[in-house]
């Protein structure tokens, strides 16, 4: 074995599927000096890669997921180790024929081509062995194989090496981490340390241990997937190579049934969660197969027999076919489902690609390795980012209870505002009391636990009638409550308080403050003391980066409010950019002060009684703040608004938090004042005035021109992507966000369905919508608008469909729904002039 | 025929074995077990001859609560019933596993036309209990067989020598002890697996004793590097493998 | 007195017994006991010469018709006559095949506990052995007990070594009372291997190949090596993937499982599903262009080298040899 380098400009630390795909992206964006390592020999190290099953399903719920999965297809494809077989997932219960419609859905809003319904006769025809008689359909996709993951790697390993820019060692093992001044600055080994800028963590289940090296966290748990391997089956003895039937995903008992030459592969998401401790994982010397492939634990597997044996009955079923191969594969889960992608908070330089599975692997390393580039990776993975995670979410106890729960939703159908039933009750607002006795119905926030609706709000469901707008489908009303919608027209016709204390805040202050915040912000920061401005951050590209809201409280002192979900990796984004030379600060009060809003015509009546100031128009306009005693409780009040309505957000130190509220809702009651849900603040009040909403309308593959949100003037000072902005602006947008309202509800079985979110638009003649830069038409945000009686969605629409009136579908449950473009842009639906906001 | 297999459950090792801190065990928490490879040959030979002369055979093993799993391992490929000597986790030594099994098998009151056993137990490799088992029942026993066929009451088996074998006769009944290599042993299958499950499982727990051969402690021996011998580069390397064909007596 | 049994077969001895019979006599000299020996039927002027050479002073050598082919509990019944006669401290034999089944069979008609494979034997009342588990990955510490403590001795575990002053060696040939029953099962027959074409699972020598023969066609090459050493010919789970062979010539955990004296592999990376199926292999020589491959911390040889010139010349190299 040759010796190590003493120095590397990157060390990518692993060389499975994952790393292999890090060290060729780089090289090909032009990366050099990257020295790989990996404990273990090549080309199968030891890690999940070298159990892994190896296919590709094509669509997911989510767009990034799918997106990466696509692109990585392409890859493979590029590398010539794929081979496309097509793939089933069949039904056994009603439940999942539904489920399939929505997934062809999403299919169609991101882009995969070739799926269809088919018949269980149609299932058989492609799939001989399998018992159609159990089944209620299949979902074909042509475009679902299998790749070889380990010939990849090397594929890709040879690249990086031709262009000179790898050299990789095996039987290489980290001893640490050294960090200096919150840098990574190296790695140590077994065979000698080297010098390094950068290290990125590419070792799967090991990755926690290798950041905890540098101080860092990956929180990720490595978890048994079960598998058994049983041959040799005589019917596909002379089948030439490796596949040649469709794989076939047994939905209903989350497993898997996958031809590998003359054998049947059973893989199994439904037992039990079997958790296992990173540092628990035996070496490559100890374990009996690889360190991944831990022991099989049959009793864990012996409900599935039945029901493999079930589908597949001719060749599960021949006692002289065997099981030959059967382990607890393991693999990383994470508390969230999504990949751990990204520099990590806790340390500069360290990256981390963690918890990626063969079939988004090389689409992610070409994002992360864009993300190191330049920072703008053309599919966005902020979902997956490392730091969209809160200390709580870090814990072992937050790690495992999360991804026990999610193991089993591995082939689930999980509805959209499904929510986590462990690890609940982490991080409680002080009116959490309150209204728990108002029968608050939670929801969780990043550990936050906040009132979706109040069941003690069902009496105004009388008062509203059928403005409430009621949904008959089980699905369109499941984890929902008309009693938002009544809450909704309380707000608008009354008042309402809404409990805001998930918002993250972040103080900016010192020397340079104002400086630093004219970087960062879009908008003009220099403006008067108490003044409160809606911006965005942007990256150097233009990619929208974070939405939020701040506070000048000072010459050089500002607040950033800025929501719960994304509130940490705002604060990484802030922290990156503070000065070297201290002159700013930044500092985390989100626990410090609980934030209540009160908004409705009647808002400024229930403060005048409480709060000591002059609460006029004049005297407190639109878009200020100012400190506010209510008594002995001091409040900084500052009027803006989400939901579109006269009112103020008020922020309150924690402690005196309850005792706000309890002033506020004694005032309230003689203004019919009522407790507002999330559901009404993050949903049907914004959707009514086009707010957009991070994560879902915003995000860095669309800008601030697209969105609708182009300011009037460019602010003189300089800021991040301030010259992609311009050129933004100069250009005409490519596609438009705008409001739709769904023209008529009625299914073809008579019921009235209501989209959830992410559905694709489609032209009148059912065709998907796809705008010059390649990006499909889907809904981006769905929700009721009760004072409109209209139901709306958004969506970003290609100019030529960007136009109020123009005529088009919706595609929901394999149904088409007839919408229409109701506004343009940023333009509301409800008080396009803003007079209740500004009354 | 009548057969009694007798397998150990052992540990599924790689090639470095963690202790216990007593150094009384094997550090066995994250670990696979197995039926011990030469009993698991011994345990296909049964079902074969089954298959084969008729007659049934039952599985025996002495070892802790989890070895039902591989008793039923035993009956997934076609043994047809199980008796369990659970031991208390404490180790018995040669002397006392076979005064067990003995005492078992008096119990049990089946006659057994052979009994077989693996050469030697893959975790402690005593290389004696089939051998006791045989005296202590006045049966005959050949150890370390390769083949095994029977003739009425007759049992031919070979045992592999340098260059070839050499062949034993005995009458039936006889104790029996199997190398690897006999045969393959056969996977379970599905339906096995399924079967296995519902085929009656006896389980009585012998008292332990101390047989003479007493257990202090285990230790790791001094590691040995794995050294592959290069044997050269290219085609000039070929004089050298044909020297390395002959000495391996392949030529 | 401490006895060790010298294993011989058609005048053949079995070298393994010196090394038993070096413990032995460590152990005979610590306790100041006399060495003896005991062997089945003749025995040469060489071999009595060189057991004084090692210490022996007596050896007994048990005569009998019926002990003239291999019978383990007849063979263990002289051994045992010794012990009721002479009560020796400790009997040993080499911890091979027989050495073991012997001991095995004499310890089952003493009664008397037995250590297999030892490495190390302390004298006492009790004796404290250090003997072999798991095949020699782990070693125990085990106290033996018995009259006469019986052990085997591990082979290659201590080198044989003469003693520093021969001894002259007393002869003491007997008979053994040898009973029915320790003659029921003999050796009756024994035969030569036999060869011909055989199964992956039976080969002696497995050709094995991988990604690296490159197509269907480059398996001609490894077939020629097979034939020429009457073995088989099979591939890793990717050749079979990629259809150069048929499934049923896999080699891997899903495949066959295969036991030759010498596995020769050829251009395979080394994946650990396709060692597992080679791992009853005595031997393995890979031949493979990657000196870092996983292969070649499984293999004992290893040739760096592209299989396509390595292969041809080995079976280039057979024929000269074979002229």
């Amino acid at each position: 074995m040759s010796n190590l380098p003493s120095h590397a400009r990157v060390v990518v630390i692993g060389a499975g599927i994952v790393g292999n795909s890090m060290v060729y992206h780089l090289a090909k964006l032009g990366w050099r000096d990257i020295v790989q390592l990996d404990k273990g020999p090549l080309p199968n190290p030891g890690g999940s890669t070298g159990h892994a099953s190896n296919f590709i399903f094509l669509v997911d719920h989510s767009k990034e997921m799918c997106k990466f999965t696509l692109d990585s297809v392409e890859q493979y494809k590029e590398l010539g180790v794929f081979t496309q077989s097509g793939g089933i997932e069949v039904s056994r219960t009603p439940e999942r024929v539904e489920e399939f419609k929505r997934r062809i859905a999403s299919g169609k809003a991101w882009g995969v081509e070739g799926m269809h319904l088919i018949s269980p006769a149609e299932v058989k025809k492609l799939v001989p062995y399998l018992n159609e008689k159990i089944i209620l359909n299949g979902f074909y996709t042509q475009g679902i194989g299998t790749v070889d993951s380990l010939r990849a790697g090397t594929l890709m390993r040879e690249y990086a090496q031709s262009v000179g820019a790898l050299q990789t060692f095996a039987n290489t093992e980290i001893t640490g981490l050294p960090v200096e001044n919150g840098r990574i600055v190296g790695v140590e080994t077994n065979r000698g340390n080297l010098r390094a800028e950068i290290v990125v963590i590419a070792c799967g289940l090991w990755s926690p241990r290798l950041a905890r090296m540098a101080g860092a966290y990956i929180p990720l748990t490595p978890a048994v997937h079960q598998m058994i391997s049983v041959g040799p089956v005589p019917e596909l003895m002379d089948t030439v190579g490796e596949i040649k039937y469709p794989i076939v995903r047994d939905m209903d008992t989350n497993m898997y049934e996958r031809q590998h030459g003359s054998d049947m592969e059973v893989g199994s998401y439904a037992h039990r969660p079997i958790l296992w401790a990173p540092d628990d994982v035996p070496s490559n010397e100890q374990a009996a197969l690889s360190p991944t492939e831990a022991p099989f634990t049959q009793a864990d597997f012996d409900p599935q027999l039945e029901q493999a044996l079930e589908l597949i009955p001719d060749i599960l079923g021949n006692e002289k076919v065997g099981i030959r191969y059967a382990i607890n594969g393991l693999l990383s889960l994470t508390p969230d489902g999504f990949p751990i992608l990204g520099e990590t908070p806790e340390v500069k330089n360290l990256w981390s690609v963690a918890a990626v599975w063969i079939k988004e692997a090389p689409g992610i390393a070409r994002a992360v390795a864009e993300w190191m580039t330049h920072g703008n990776p053309e599919i966005d993975p902020s979902g997956s980012d490392i730091a969209r995670f809160y200390p709580h979410q870090k814990t072992k106890t937050h790690v495992n209870a999360r991804s026990a729960e999610g193991f089993n939703k591995t082939y689930g159908i999980v509805h959209p505002r499904e929510q986590w039933a462990s690890n609940r009750n982490v991080r409680l607002s002080p009116y959490y009391e309150r209204e728990k006795n108002l029968g608050a119905v939670f929801y969780e926030a990043m550990g936050w636990e906040r009132p979706q609706w109040y069941e003690s709000n069902a009496k105004l469901l009388d008062e509203f009638g059928a403005r409430v707008m009621s949904r008959e489908a089980e699905w369109d009303a499941r984890w929902w409550s008309p009693i938002i919608n009544a809450e909704h027209l309380a707000l608008r016709e009354r008042v309402g308080m809404v409990d805001l204390s998930a918002f993250a805040l972040y103080e900016i202050q010192g020397a340079g403050a104002l400086d630093f915040m004219q970087k960062m912000a879009v908008n003009q920061m220099d403006t008067p003391i108490g003044r409160v401005t809606y911006t965005n951050f942007l990256n150097e590209h233009g990619g929208i980066k974070a939405d939020l809201t701040v506070m000048r409280l000072g010459k050089n002192h500002f607040r950033v409010v800025t929501g719960a979900f994304d509130g940490a990796r705002d604060k990484k984004w802030l922290t990156d950019h503070l000065p070297d030379d201290g002159s700013v600060t930044l500092t985390d009060i989100t626990a410090a002060y609980s934030t209540l809003g009160v908004w409705g015509p009647q808002a400024r009546a229930v403060l005048q009684t409480i709060g000591e100031t002059d609460w006029s128009n004049d005297a407190f306009s639109f878009g200020t703040c100012k400190y506010v005693d209510f008594g002995t409780v001091h409040v900084l009040a500052s009027r803006i608004s989400y939901v579109g309505e006269l009112g103020w957000e008020l922020y309150v130190s924690f402690e005196q938090g309850a005792k706000l509220w309890d002033m506020v809702y004694e005032a309230g009651q003689r203004f019919g004042i009522a407790p507002v849900g999330i559901g009404v603040y993050g949903t049907t009040g914004r959707l009514e005035k086009a707010y957009r909403l991070y994560g879902s309308d915003l995000e860095m593959e669309f800008n601030l021109v697209e969105a609708g949100m182009m300011r009037a003037k460019v602010k003189a000072q300089d800021f991040i992507g301030k010259a992609a902005y311009l050129k933004q602006r100069a250009a005409p947008p490519a596609a438009l966000l705008c409001s739709l309202t769904v023209d008529d509800h009625t299914s073809s079985s008579g019921v009235k369905r209501f989209m959830q979110g992410r559905e694709p638009i489609l032209t009148l003649d059912g065709g998907p919508i796809e705008d010059a830069r390649g990006r499909r038409s889907y809904v981006t945000s769905a929700g009721a608008g009760p004072s409109l009686g209209k139901y709306i969605l958004m969506s970003y629409l290609p100019p030529e469909y960007a136009k109020v009136g123009v005529k088009l579908k919706v595609e929901y449950f394999g149904e088409h729904y007839p919408v229409t473009v109701a506004s343009v842009g940023a333009t509301p639906l409800l008080d396009p002039e803003n007079k209740r906001l500004k009354a | 025929m009548n057969i009694l297999v007798c397998i150990k459950r052992v540990p599924l090792t790689g090639g470095k074995i963690s202790l216990t801190t007593d150094a009384q065990a094997i550090d066995t928490r994250l670990m696979g077990f197995t039926i011990s490879p030469h009993e698991e040959c011994a345990v296909e030979e049964a079902v074969r001859l089954v298959e084969k002369h008729g007659g049934a055979a039952t599985v025996l093993t002495l070892g802790p609560v989890d070895a039902a799993e591989q008793l039923r391992d035993a009956m997934a490929i076609g043994i047809e019933r199980a008796i369990h000597l659970e031991s208390d986790g404490r180790e018995f030594d040669p002397v006392a596993t076979a005064n067990a099994i003995v005492e078992a098998i008096r119990a049990d009151g089946a006659t057994f036309d052979l009994l077989l056993f693996g050469n030697e137990a893959a975790d402690t490799g005593d290389f004696q209990v089939g051998v006791r088992v045989a005296y202590a029942l006045g049966l005959p026993c050949m150890t370390g067989i390769k083949e095994i066929s029977v003739n009425g009451n007759q049992v031919t088996a070979k045992r592999e020598i340098p260059g070839g074998w050499e062949i034993f006769d005995a009458p039936l009944p006889a104790v029996i002890t199997v190398k690897e290599g006999i045969n393959l042993p056969r996977y379970p299958s599905l339906p096995g697996r399924l079967k296995a499950k519902k085929k009656p499982l006896a389980t009585t727990q012998p008292a332990w004793q101390d047989g003479g051969l007493q257990k202090i402690k285990l230790l790791n021996p001094p590691e040995e590097a794995h050294q592959v011998e290069i044997l050269g580069k290219g085609p000039e390397a070929a004089p050298r493998v044909v020297d390395l064909l002959a000495e391996l007596g392949l030529l | 007195m401490i006895l060790v049994y010298i294993e011989q077969d058609r005048g053949k001895v079995n070298e393994a017994s010196f090394e038993a019979l070096t413990l032995a006599r460590q152990l005979a000299e610590m306790s100041n006991a006399p060495l003896h020996a005991s062997a089945i039927g003749s025995a040469s002027d060489a071999l009595v010469a060189r057991l004084g050479a090692f210490g022996v002073n007596t050896l007994h050598l048990a005569q009998h018709a019926q002990l003239n082919e291999y019978a383990p509990a007849a063979y263990a019944q002289s051994i045992v006559e010794i012990l009721n006669a002479h009560k020796p401290d400790a009997a040993f034999a080499a911890g091979a095949e027989r050495g073991n089944e012997i001991m095995a069979h004499v310890a089952a008609k003493t009664n008397l506990p037995m250590a297999a494979n030892c490495v190390q034997a302390q004298t006492g009342e009790d004796y404290v052995v250090t003997r072999l588990r798991w095949g020699g990955s782990l070693l125990e510490e085990a106290k033996l007990k018995g009259a006469t403590k019986l052990l085997t001795v591990a082979p290659n575990s201590i080198p044989a070594q003469a003693a520093a002053h021969a001894q002259t060696v007393a002869v003491d040939a007997f008979t053994p009372q040898l009973s029915e029953n320790d003659l029921r099962a003999r050796v009756v027959a024994r035969v030569e291997t036999a060869s011909g074409k055989i199964s992956l699972g039976e080969a002696r020598v497995v050709v094995g190949g991988g990604r690296g023969v490159g197509s269907a066609e480059g398996f001609k090459i490894l077939e020629e090596l097979a034939d020429l050493l009457g073995g088989a010919v099979g591939g890793s789970r990717v050749v079979t993937g990629l259809g150069w062979r048929p499934h049923a010539d896999q080699i891997g955990q899903t495949g066959n499982r295969i036991q030759p004296e010498l596995y020769i592999s050829c251009g395979v990376s080394g994946a650990i599903q396709h060692m597992v199926g080679a791992k009853g292999a005595k031997h393995i020589l890979a031949i493979n262009t990657d000196p870092d491959a996983s292969i070649m911390f499984k293999a004992d040889y290893a040739v760096i080298g592209d299989l396509h010139q390595v292969v041809p010349a080995i079976c280039a190299e057979i024929r000269k040899r074979r002229g």
